[in-house]
Formats: structure tokens, sequence, C-alpha cells
């Protein structure tokens, strides 16, 4: 024992996490190396696996060929797939899309079998195949077809409008015309008749059909434009550049006939920025990757015409691989309600058996005897409690609820059409939305605008960017500085430092103008004239930003060609040649970009984020403690800061280099890592130039929302890639910490979880999970704590380290089988280890009253969030706007994308999206909250209405010998649930409100009855049973009473069947919708006309089915001719009805205002609140915030 | 109602009430104001009700007699013992013997009641063709499949009526006399035998089928009666505007009670010297015995009974309403209590907020 703690000890005391970096990249984390196989797989096999892998031919993946101008050649034997039994089809797919599910044959039979494969459709059609076996058949066949027939009518109606809306979407789509090269020349085709190897012509502003090689266009160098909104969502143009050979030789149509290359490829994927092939043409290969492919979905721009090969078509193109199966998500009211359908249903066959067992029992003593009940067959009175049995499933069957699914379904598509009204956002967790526990914020372009402006910067060592005049001296107030005498100047730019123009203009300090030159030449930002003006598109808004920022300074970069960039250096144009651009990515997190002066020399330039940066650096680089101090000045005001950073390159190193990096980029295989490692070589020895300080605004209303959300008692945890101080800044800003807040940083809970694990470990190690969990709080009072944690802090603290030591150790082969046993123990206990440890952080964030993540990395995002659901086993919700929240997004029960800047990924994976943080708050307090209480009090009443109708047959039962006598009539029981008593309820899931939607947002206190599982949970479930239950007695036992010994008014007919069902039928209909009268507390018009419109409709429908007329025409189907007349001519009835409704109701109303004055709820006070206490003000402020809102 | 002014986008939905879910509503809280003034005036006005219904119920007499014939209990014991069976036992008739000593107020109404027979159990009360039963000639000659095993004869003559419940047919029969003076000459009390049926059953759902060369029984010609049945359904009874599916026992039987015990009007006394009711003197009812119902347990009694605006004699309606409306007042009086004492409680609260 002692030995294995040690091992685990030192284990654990690596060197300190660095707070500065981001832990490493997304993909090599130590789970991920671990988790390929089952946690107990024996060493060997794992180590001959990976040996496999490393074995695998190095081509292996490039089996896509595609040969151009050669339809033949696709339709060869080895590229045809087996369908179904002989069928054989081409693997190639042709450009033709169908996206819609059903064709006019296949409607009917593939839709009911969608619909039947539903649990609850699939017993409603089991019940009606029971009813059509005569011996058990209690209830008429139109009993049940009738509800299940509206409710898949209701389904398929839905279905059918979708997918004639995908109908006319594909055949829009498939007959959009481009011109293809058919029998040596360009003709006009439909899109659906292209196939893979076919040379395309597209112009400018056409759509492309499918992903294609661009091969040339009429641009210089075949550069091409093209915007990709559709595919993400990003509005800026991108360029694409065709190969050099490609572009010398197929300009012409009767090259393009000709053309024979051959391309291989890989197999068609998802990857949008993903490609690797080889073109194989006049026997050299050339290099293929995702800058020379055109995507389906994107736009052709800027470029009058370019032509292209298509190598993906139709189902097999990037953008329809993506869409692919959009996940299902339920919500958790969803699984309760499963649940207790499971249970009502367990009920009913308990009481199906007890009923049968008493209609056995029935039969032996009284009905063998009974001469009349005679019926021919000589069934024994255990069989024939076997056929009731079955009788009794379908008579009860109402009490699993056939129009539940589908009414619940309505609802939430109406409640989602009012919050899409209100917030212009649709989907259907809507009652999720009011029980949520934690949010998870992204930062940037969540709760800041993600509109980046240019407000100070360092250049070597100096800050500029406070108010000053040029001669430095500080004033509060200034002017801004005049950029007039810039002609390339866009005036938007305010810029309060008069002292930098001094410097610029004077020239004195030669990195000032080398700072603003190198803003201006190293970027990826594409330039376009728009009536003279220069317009820049930026794919990020820093970047967009600083490109700005140095032309307002001027230098402003003016064209760019695929080898050259020119600059306005002071208003002279100089043109230099771009010999290389090593590309920002998220691991790297700086771009580089190699130029050769006009005079000859070779200079790199790069931008990054400060800890790549200075790792990079030159031992020698001057300012570096200067630019370090600005740096953290800048973060602590909350400013987004980058490194600038150049090196001059010997002619050469850079021939050398060069060479490596070709080739690199012609690798076909592990292309991007063989890059990094060719840019690695080339970004050392740095030399300092400064740092860049953008801001980014809060938006509007984010410290009002955060804190009206906290009063809500929702946590909100900000999980942001940005560095601590900036996120400890922040987290002042938007008022999540305030001055006397207690933080918490990474050490102080390492050294708490530590001094937990130790009590744990005395009390039972880390083996006792299994006794209670104990309860105790990490911190000693209630005040007001918040949580900072970095990265790699988040990994220390859950084991989630990489550590060298275990890859080593998974080399060596374990020799003997008490090595193995040891080795699986060990494994087996360091994951109960970092379970407990997981937990007991999740248990000690969530004390904390905020917690901030910072330098995490998207997987570290999603794994947060994941720790919140499964140990705390609340409701989350994660909002961010860009793709590296996507995973947690994705994570979290609610994910909410904010359709911002930064292109629609986020959005995409969402179930909300909207534009602002803010609007969370009305989501969540109002919208949320509502649906929640509509979704409960629905489902409280919907199973409370059914057992109230349902029980009646079972109360019955003791009078009738057992014998599955229902207690109404058939067509009552047929329109009870789709007509007497549906539009009332739905209504109210749909309508109401307890309190306003200003009093919700002013008192968000009323919020935590979500949260806390209030308003639907087992113990209410079983309250509406047993209210239900109750109230079936009454509606039974009061007009038993009544028909006991009675006599009609004319001494007629005085207690038949019918009479009897009648009564008990009417006196149901008014209890039921004078209660849900009784629960709805926002009574408008339309709820009265419900109400009142389904007892009238009852009413109306009763008469009309006794009538004379029908009884005529159907006289077997209508047997209760002339019972509503007879019966409800006579006071006495109507008395029985009265008495029966009042005895149910009015203990409702007593027990409700009994508890509502004794204990009254939080939305009770409010009313009342309102009318006292609101000052007028407030009511004005509330107004005007609803008008901004809409 | 806060109607936003803000000026909209063109793709931003209507700002209407319905689509801000600001619709006009009333929220009904149950106040105090509107809760307790509820509660006393339902107590009152069901104590009102109650009362009403508990007097009307008590001034009703009824008189009934048991004539299963169990031992010991009348003159029908001797008709008791040939009750064996399911066959339709021999012929036999008993008589009840009662004297009244002043007026039993009139219109009296002669019952009989059956116990522990159950008319609707499912299997009984589907036992029949509601279109035969409403003169549909096809369906006279191929009834509902319901009606088996009483659906065809051995022969396969289809029966008429057809069904369980018509061949279990009530056909014990009443007649009762009247003795002014002890020794007097005993005077048969008319019975009104029609107008005992809903007007809505005699009329509209049992027909008789169209008759053949003005003749029922060729109407029913081809056709047999059920089992049970001594004679056939034209021949029920000699008048023709009562007989066949028309005639009202039938039809009075075919209406199938709701629960095992039930009563079912044979006649009204509402004739000649009768019209006032019963004047005292001693009355003898006899009894015809026919029907079966020792083998289920099952008893037979003969009722007679005046009614009232709200029909027969039964106290149940009426103490139930005088029982829900002393509640009412009671839990009125609690609420009262418990509200004066936490209203108080609350305005403390919110003074000292």
């Amino acid at each position: 024992m002692n030995s294995e703690r040690d091992s685990e000890t030192t284990f654990e005391e690596d060197s300190q996490p660095n707070d500065e970096v981001v832990p490493y990249s997304d993909d090599e984390t130590e789970d991920e190396l671990e988790d390929q196989g089952p946690a107990v797989e024996p060493e060997q096999n794992r180590v001959n696996r990976e040996a496999e892998e490393q074995r695998e031919p190095p081509r292996k993946d490039c089996t896509w060929q595609v040969k151009a101008n050669d339809r033949s050649f696709h339709e060869q034997p080895h590229f045809m797939n087996t369908k179904f039994f002989c069928i054989k089809e081409s693997k190639y797919a042709n450009n033709a899309i169908k996206t819609y599910k059903y064709n006019a044959f296949s409607f009917l039979p593939m839709n009911l079998f969608e619909q039947f494969k539903r649990a609850a459709n699939f017993y409603f059609l089991i019940l009606l195949i029971l009813q059509a076996i005569p011996q058990i058949s209690t209830l008429a066949w139109y009993t049940t077809l009738f509800p299940l027939l509206v409710v898949l009518g209701i389904t398929a109606m839905k279905d059918l409008v979708d997918d004639v809306a995908r109908h006319k979407m594909d055949n829009e789509i498939n007959n959009r015309t481009c011109e293809v090269i058919k029998d040596g020349r360009f003709k006009v085709t439909k899109w659906k008749e292209i196939q893979v190897g076919d040379i395309i012509r597209l112009k400018k502003n056409d759509f492309i059909p499918a992903d294609i090689l661009l091969l040339s266009s009429s641009e210089p160098n075949s550069l091409c434009y093209v915007e990709t909104a559709e595919l993400d969502g990003e509005t800026n143009l991108k360029f694409k550049m065709a190969l050099e050979i490609t572009h010398q030789y197929l300009q012409r149509e009767n090259a393009l006939t000709t053309f024979d290359g051959f391309i291989e490829c890989e197999e068609p994927n998802n990857r949008l920025d993903k490609f690797t092939g080889t073109l194989f043409w006049r026997n050299t290969s050339f290099p293929l990757d995702a800058d020379k492919i055109l995507l389906r979905g994107c736009v052709i721009r800027n470029t009058d015409f370019c032509h292209g090969m298509v190598i993906f078509a139709g189902a097999d193109t990037k953008i329809m691989k993506n869409s692919g199966k959009t996940r299902f998500k339920r919500t958790k009211i969803d699984y309760l309600m499963n649940y207790m359908v499971y249970t009502i249903f367990v009920v009913l066959i308990l009481v199906s058996a007890g009923l049968a067992i008493g209609h056995a029992y029935w039969e032996a003593q009284i009905g063998n005897n009974s001469w009349y009940l005679y019926d021919g067959e000589d069934y024994t009175p255990s069989y024939r409690g076997f056929l009731n049995f079955w009788g009794y499933i379908i008579i009860l069957n109402t009490m699993v609820p056939i129009s539940l699914y589908v009414s619940v379904e309505v609802i939430r598509l109406g409640q989602s059409y009012f919050i899409n009204w209100d917030l212009q956002i649709t989907t259907t967790l809507n009652e999720q939305l009011g029980q949520i526990h934690y949010i998870f914020s992204d930062k940037t372009g969540t709760l800041t605008q993600n509109i980046m402006t240019f407000k100070k910067c360092c250049i070597n060592g100096q800050i500029y960017g406070d108010h000053r005049d040029a001669s430095q001296n500080n004033h509060s107030k200034i002017e801004p500085v005049d950029f007039s005498w810039n002609m390339f100047a866009d005036g938007k730019l305010a810029f309060y430092d008069h002292y930098l123009i001094e410097q610029i203009h004077s020239g004195k300090e030669s990195e000032v103008r080398q700072f603003f030159f190198l803003l201006a030449v190293c970027h990826t930002v594409m330039v376009d004239r728009i009536d003279g003006q220069l317009n820049y598109q930026a794919a990020s808004p820093d970047e967009g930003a600083l490109v700005s920022a140095a032309r307002n300074f001027g230098f402003a970069f003016l064209a760019r060609t695929q080898n050259t960039i020119t600059i306005s250096e002071l208003g002279t144009e100089r043109t230099y040649d771009v010999l290389a651009i090593l590309d920002f990515n998220s691991d790297r997190k700086r771009m580089s970009i190699i130029v050769r002066t006009p005079e000859g020399n070779i200079r790199l330039y790069c931008k990054g984020a400060d800890t790549v940066i200075y790792e990079r650096l030159h031992q020698m680089s001057p300012t570096k403690q200067e630019t370090q101090d600005a740096l953290d000045i800048f973060a602590s005001e909350t400013l987004r800061t980058l490194c600038l950073c150049y090196k001059e390159i010997e002619e050469k190193e850079y021939e050398e280099w060069n060479k490596k990096f070709m080739a690199a980029s012609i690798a076909s295989t592990n292309r991007d890592e063989a890059l990094d490692k060719v840019y690695e070589e080339i970004e050392k020895d740095l030399i300092l130039l400064g740092a860049t300080a953008i801001e980014d605004k809060l938006q509007d209303g984010v410290p009002e929302t955060i804190s009206k959300l906290a009063k809500a008692d929702i946590k909100i945890w900000v999980l942001t890639g940005d560095k601590k101080e900036t996120a400890e800044n922040i987290g002042f800003a938007c008022e999540l910490l305030t001055e006397d807040t207690t933080i918490c940083y990474g050490e102080d809970i390492n050294a708490l979880l530590h001094t937990r694990m130790e009590n744990q470990r005395n009390r039972g190690g880390v083996y006792a999970k299994f006794a209670p969990p104990v309860h105790e709080p990490f911190f000693p009072s209630c005040e007001n704590r918040a949580l900072i944690i970095t990265g790699s802090w988040l990994n220390e603290i859950l084991l989630e380290k990489k550590t060298k030591r275990s890859k080593i150790l998974k080399l060596k082969f374990p020799r003997t089988e008490e090595e193995r046993r040891m080795r699986t123990q060990s494994k087996r206990r360091l994951e109960a280890r970092k379970e407990q440890r997981q937990k007991n952080f999740v248990d000690l964030a969530c004390e904390c009253s905020a917690v901030i993540c910072c330098r995490v990395t998207p997987k570290q995002k999603a794994m947060v969030v994941d720790l919140v659901k499964r140990y705390k086993k609340a409701i989350t919700l994660a909002i961010g706007d860009g793709a590296n929240d996507v995973n947690m997004i994705k994570t979290a029960h609610i994910g909410v994308g904010i359709s911002g800047q930064e292109g629609m990924q986020a959005v995409m994976s969402s179930d909300y999206s909207f534009a602002q943080f803010r609007y969370l708050q009305r989501l969540l307090l109002v919208h949320g909250r509502w649906s929640y209480i509509r979704m409960c009090k629905f489902l409280r009443y919907f199973f409370y209405k059914n057992f109230a109708f349902t029980l009646v047959h079972f109360w019955y039962s003791f009078f009738n010998g057992y014998s599955a006598q229902t207690a109404y009539e058939d067509w009552f029981i047929t329109l009870y649930n789709v007509l007497y008593s549906s539009l009332p309820v739905l209504l109210m899931g749909l309508l109401d409100q307890d309190v306003s939607d200003k009093l919700s947002l002013r008192f968000p206190g009323l919020y935590v009855v979500g949260q806390r599982d209030l308003l639907f949970n087992y113990k209410k479930f079983f309250v509406s049973l047993v209210h239900g239950i109750l109230t079936s007695m009454i509606l039974f036992f009061i007009p038993l009473g009544a028909y006991l010994q009675t006599v009609g008014q004319d001494g007629e007919a005085p207690s038949d069947y019918q009479s009897f069902a009648v009564t008990i039928a009417s006196a149901l209909i008014i209890t039921v919708n004078f209660q849900i009268g009784l629960d709805t507390s926002y009574w408008t018009f339309v709820n009265a006309f419900s109400i009142f419109g389904s007892i009238a409709l009852y009413f109306g429908i009763m008469f009309d089915f006794h009538s004379a007329g029908i009884h005529v025409l159907f006289p077997s189907a209508f047997q209760f001719t002339g019972t509503a007349s007879n019966a409800l001519r006579q006071p006495y009835i109507w008395l029985t009805i009265i008495l029966t409704v009042a005895v149910c109701l009015l203990p409702v109303v007593a027990i409700r205002f009994l508890s509502m004055t004794i204990w009254p709820s939080e939305s009770d006070k409010c009313p009342s609140l309102k009318a006292k206490h609101v000052p007028k003000a407030a009511f004005l402020q509330n107004s005007k915030f609803m008008a901004s809102l809409a | 109602m806060t109607w936003s002014a803000a000026a909209r986008g063109a793709h931003q939905p209507d700002n209407t009430a319905f689509t801000q879910q600001r619709l006009p509503a009333w929220q009904p809280l149950l106040s105090a104001s509107i809760a307790l003034p509820l509660f006393f005036c339902a107590g009152l006005a069901f104590i009102g009700l109650g009362l009403g219904l508990f007097y009307s119920s008590n001034g009703i007499k009824e008189l009934e007699y048991d004539y299963t014939g169990t031992a010991g209990t009348g003159g029908c014991s001797a008709c008791a013992l040939a009750d064996r069976g399911r066959a339709p036992p021999p012929p036999c008739s008993c008589a009840w013997h009662f004297s009244l000593a002043e007026l039993f107020p009139g219109p009296v109404y002669l019952y009989y009641e059956l116990t522990n027979f159950y008319q609707n159990n499912r299997r009984y009360s589907v036992s029949r063709d509601d279109a035969q039963l409403s003169g549909l000639p096809s369906a006279l000659r191929h009834p509902a499949n319901e009606c088996a095993p009483y659906q065809r004869r051995a022969s396969g003559l289809p029966i008429a009526p057809c069904g369980a419940i018509a061949n279990s047919l009530f056909n014990d029969s009443f007649s009762l006399w009247h003795r002014r003076r002890a020794g007097g000459p005993y005077v048969e009390v008319p019975l009104d035998r029609t107008g005992i049926a809903w007007w809505t059953d005699c009329h509209v759902k049992f027909r008789n089928p169209p008759l053949v060369n003005g003749s029922l029984a060729l109407a029913f010609h081809g056709t047999a009666p059920p089992p049970n049945w001594p004679r056939p359904v034209y021949a029920l009874s000699p008048d023709p505007n009562n007989t066949g599916f028309v005639n009202q026992d039938f039809v009075v039987w075919m209406r199938t009670a709701a629960l095992p015990t039930f009563r079912k009007l044979y006649a009204r006394i509402r004739q000649g010297n009768y019209s006032a009711g019963l004047p005292r003197g001693s009355y003898v009812v006899n009894i015809t015995y026919n029907y079966p119902v020792r083998a289920f347990g099952g008893r037979k009694l003969v009722v007679l009974s005046n009614i009232s605006w709200m029909g027969g004699k039964n106290p149940f309606l009426g103490i139930a309403y005088l029982a829900v409306g002393s509640l009412c007042i009671l839990v009125g009086f609690v609420m009262l209590v418990v509200y004066i004492r936490y209203q108080d409680q609350n305005d403390e609260d919110e003074d000292e907020e």
C-alpha cells in the first residue's frame, strides 16, 4: 500500500502547471490515447494493434479515382458496389440530390411504418388488433381507431408538408444549370446530369454544383474567389488557386475537351477544410490540397469564369456529407413522462388482472348459475376471467393517454412559435429552459461584442494609446487624432494618443514604422475596391482591426496577388514578393509571412499569442521585460493582445528551408504535421517588436443579465481561451466577480482537493465510493466565492495530465501474469481515483458563486460541461458563438448559439440561437419558466383527466360482475380525449402564465421552481393520479347512490343503464372542464371560449347522437337514441350532476385556498407585490426594455 | 398591457397581443373575496336543496312485497318450489294481501323489482340487435351475431327478437283487487299498461317491421320466437298498437338496468275511482308466478309507490345535499379563520420588510 501511494504521489507532483499556456492540442489527451479499447485490454494486444496501425500502407486513404472527360472509366466493374441482391451501383454518386423521404407511392406505407415505430402508437395498434378478436372485444372498433387515426393523421400531415417542401427544394436545385463539356464542347446541362470527371465552366455569382478541382479561371494565376456563407456562414471572400500547370495549359475550350488528367484522392468525407489528393497528368504528379477545391454550396464571386473538374458529386460532396443526422435531444420531462407512462401501464395490467380474477370468481359464484347469461359457450370461469383480462386491457386503455405524445408535440411547437415571435428562435426543448441550473458561457463574442477596435500598442517597450498630446503630456480630455493627412484613412478609428502620430511622422524610432508595416503585411485579409475605397475582408475580426489600424496610421494594404503584396507606406507604394505564408491555426496560435523587399532582403514577419511568441524569441531580443509588463497592463484592462516580431533571413538559409517547405507541401500523408514541423524550423530567434491591444467591448446588458440569472440561482461558468488576467477582468466587468468576492485559484483548489482526498482515503479509501456520500462543504462560511482556474490546472486537478511515463510503460510488454494483474489493478485504482477527484472538484466548484475557466481548449470546455452534467445531474446550458464552442454546445443539455461575427458553426449545432447574450434572460426567465410551468400543468392535468375518466369503469365493475362493461357510451369514449377535453388543456399549455413577463424578469427568484423540479415529479404525478382516482370515485358513487332506488319524474324507466351513463358522462365533462378552468391562472377569452365550448360541444354532439334521425340511418351504431332528451329532462338527474361536480371541485378550491393562504408560493405573492410596492419608474423602465427587445 | 412602440424590421413578426402573449386576461385568484362567499352561498343553497329533496322523498309512500317465495314468506313458497333450473317452470299463481288504513295518494305506480339480476353484464347487454328491433326487414331475417346463441333456432329460423335480453323477458303478471269493506267483493283495480315506456323508445327505437297484407303475423313469417317465449312476438298483446316489437312490457325490459338491483314499471293506476289514489280498504295482488330467479339467488318484489317532482322515494340525494351543504359552511368558517389569522401575519411580515 505504501509503495503504491508513493508512486502516485510522485506521479501527481510533477512540475507545477503553467498558468500561461493552453495545455496542448486537443488531439493528444491521455484519454484519447488510453480509450482506444476497453480499459482492461491486455497491453500485448494494444501494442500489437498500434504496430499494425503504424504499418498501414501510406497511400491507403487515396482510393478515390477520377478521370477527366471519361465517364466510362467510372463505370468499370470494380467501382461497383452491390446494393441489394445483384443490383449493382457505381460507388460514384451522380449529382442529383435527394433529401426527401417519401414519394407518392411510398408515403403511406413508409410514414405509417415510421409512426408505428414509436412505442405509443404501436401500443394502440396492438389494442386495435385485440379489439378485432370477438371474444375479448369490449369496445366498438371505432373507439380506439378514431383517436389513433386523428393522431396519425396530424403527424402524417406534418410530415407530408415537410416532405413536399423538400421535394420542391430538391427539384429546384437539381434543375439548376451550368456548362459541361459534352461531345467536345460546352453545353448547358442540368445539375442532376453532372457526373464525376466532368469538366464544367462556372460564371460569376454561380452556385458551385459539386465539389470540383479548380483548373483555371479568368483571373491572373487562376485565382478564384468564393463566398462560403452556405457552408460556414462566413461572408468574407476566400480565394482558391489552381495549379500552375493547369493554369497554363487549360484555359481554352479545346484544351479542356482533351484534358485527360487522373486524380487519386481520399474517399468522400465531411471535413470542409481538408483535402489530400494527387493529379497525374503528362506523366507528372501534382499535389492537391483544399486550396484548389471549390466546394458545392459556395458561390463564385469577383471571378468572370472558371473551369473545374468534378471530383465528388451529389451525395459524396462535403456539404452533403456534413448534413448528417441531427442529434435528438430529449428533455428531462420526456424521460420522466416515459417512466410515468410505464408506471401507468403496469398499473393497467395489475388492475386488469385483479378485475379478471374478480370476474372468474363472480362467474363461479353467480354467473354460472344465471340462466339468462347463457351464451352457448361452455367456458370455465377461469377462462372467462382470462378473456376478461384482455377485455379490461381494452376498456382501461385510456389510462395510458394516446393523445399525450401528440399533445406534447403540439404544445412544444406552439410554445416555440411564441418564443420565435418574441426572440426569433425556434426549437422544441422549451420546458427544459425552465430548469437550467448551470450556464456555461464562452467569453469572446458571447459576453463581448467581438467587434474589435485597435486601442493601444506597445512598441519597443513604450506604451501608446493613452490620452496624450504630441509632446507626451497626459490629458484626461483631448481631441481624437486627426487622420486626414492619410488618403487611405477610413475615418472609423478613434485614437487619442497624438504622440504616436508624432513618432510615425518623425520616423525617429524605426520600430514604430516597422510595427505598422508588419500589421499591413502579415495577414490573410482580402481586399477589393468599391468605388475607389478599399474594402477589407478579414477572416477574423482581430485581423481586420489590425490591418485597418495600420491603414489609418499610414501603412495601407492595397493589393495582393498570389506572390506579391502591395503596401502604401506613408504615401509611397511598394510591392513585396511573398515567399511563403505560414498559416494560422489554433494549435500554432501565430502566423508568419516571409517576404522579399524590393531591395532584395528576405524577412519573416510574425504575429501571434504572447505565449507562443515568447518561446521563439531570440535570447538577445530587446524590450522583452517592458513588453511583458505592457502585456500585463493590457490584460488587466481586458484588452486582447498579440505580440509582433520579425527576423531577417539569409538568402542561403531561406533556400535551404524552402526546399524542405516544398517537399512538405506536396507530402501526401500527414501533410499538415510535416508543414508544422517545417514552419517551426524557421520561426525561431525572432526579434520582438511590440504588442497590440485590441478592445472587445462587453455586449449590452451583460452585467444586468448575469445578475438576474444569478438571482434565479443559475450558476454561470465562463469558459474562455483568454488569459487569466483578461478573464478575471471580464469577470469584474460583467459583475460576475465583485469587490467582496474571495477568489480561489488553481493552487488553492488543488490543496483543498488534496486534503479532501486524504480525508476520504483515511475514511475508507477510494473503494468506499459506495458508502453514502458525505456532504461537507469545502468552504467554512457562505461568503461569496469565485473560482478562477486555468486549463493546465484543470488537467492537473482532474488527473487528465498527459504523462510521458505512462507512454513509456505502454511499450513494455507485461512479462508475467502477476505483472499484468498488477497493472490492470493499478489502472482500475487510478480510474476510481480520477472519478473521486472529479467529483470532489465539481462539488467544490459548485459551492462557488462563479467559476471562470481560462486558457481552456474546446475539448476542455466540453469536458467541464460533461463533468457538471455527470456529477451534479443538473440541467446545463452552454452558450457560445464560435467554432470552438461547438463541442460544449453539443455536450450540454441545451446549446445556444450566438449568431455573431464568427460564422454559423455554433448556430448550426445549437438548439436555440439569437444575436445577443442578454436575450438569454428573457429566454430563460420568461419563456423557459412559462414553458416549464405550462408543460407541468399540462401533464398533471392530462394524467388526472384520463384517470378520472377511465377509472369509473373500474368502480362500475363491482356492480356488473366484473364483466368489462363500460360506464359510458362508446361514442363518448371515442371523443372524450379528442374533442371534449383536449382544447382547453392545449390552450392552457400554450397560453397560461402565472405571472406576466415583466414580473418574471423582475423577480428572478421565481425561476427556482423549475430547477428543483417542483412542479412535475413523481410526487406530483401521484397526487394527480390520486386526484383522478378520487374524482372517478365521486363521479361513480354519487350517481350510484342517486340511482339505487330511483324512479323517474313520471314513473318511467327509472334507472336504466343508458341514463346512468349519460349522467356520469355529463358530470365528468363538466368536472374536468371546470377543473382546467381552476388550473388556468391566465384566463383569456380564448380559454373561456374553449372551456364552455367543450362543454357545449359535448351536449351538442350527444343530443345529435341520441336523436331520432341518426338512429334511423344507423340503428346499430347509435344505440342511445332518446337517452339524452329523456334523462336530462329530469331535475333529479341535474341535481345529481350538480352535486357530483360540486363534490369534485369544492375540495380542490378549499385546498388551494388554504395552501395559498398558509404557504403562499413565490408567484402567489407576486401580484400583490405588484399592486403595493412597485414604483412607477420601474414599470416604465421595464416597458422600455421590452420595447428594445422587441 | 404594454405595446412596444419600437420600429420593427421587415422580417420581424407582428407585434400583436397574441404573438407577444399579452392577450387581455383575467387572473382568477382564489382570493378570499371570491372563495369565502362561494362556500357560504353554496353551503346555504345545498342545504336548501337538501331539505327540499329530503322532505319530498319522505313524503312519498311506498309499499313493497317480496314474493320470491323463500321459506316462510307469504303465499309464493309453493310456486318458488317449482322454480328450478332454466326451463320455464309450470305456471303458478300466488297473492299478496295488504290493507290501507288511509288513502294512498295517487297517481300510484306498480313496479316489479329484481335483485341480483345482472342486466348490465356486458355479455348480456350486447346480446340484442337494434337494427332488427327498429323494424328493418333485412335485420329481421338476419339477426346480428351478437345475439348468439339466440340468433337462430336449431331449425335455422331466425329468432325475432333475437338475443339473450329478449329471451329472458320478465313474464310474471300482476292484477290488483280492491275490497272496500271487510267481507265485500273484490273489485279489480284498472291497471294502465300503456305509456309505461319512453315515447322515443316506442316510436323511434322500437318499430315493427312493415306489415304484410295488413298483418303483423305475416310480417314476422319465417321467424321464430326466442326459446323461452311461449308465444310469438306479434301475439304479446291483443292490442294491435301494443304488440310486436313495440309492446311496452317488452320495450321496458329491453331498456336494460344500470345496476343488478332494479325496478321496472309495470302499470300506472290512474283510471276511474283510482285517479286520486288507492282508497283505504284491503287489497290483494294476484301474481302469476313464471319467472325463475332462485337459481342465481335473485329476489322478486312487487312495489306500489307514488312519486313527487323529483321522482320516486330515494333519501340519498337529500341527505347527500344536506351533508355537503353543511360541510361547505363548516369549511367556509375554517377558511375564514385561517384567512384572518394568516392575513395578519402576512401584513406583519410585509411591514417588517
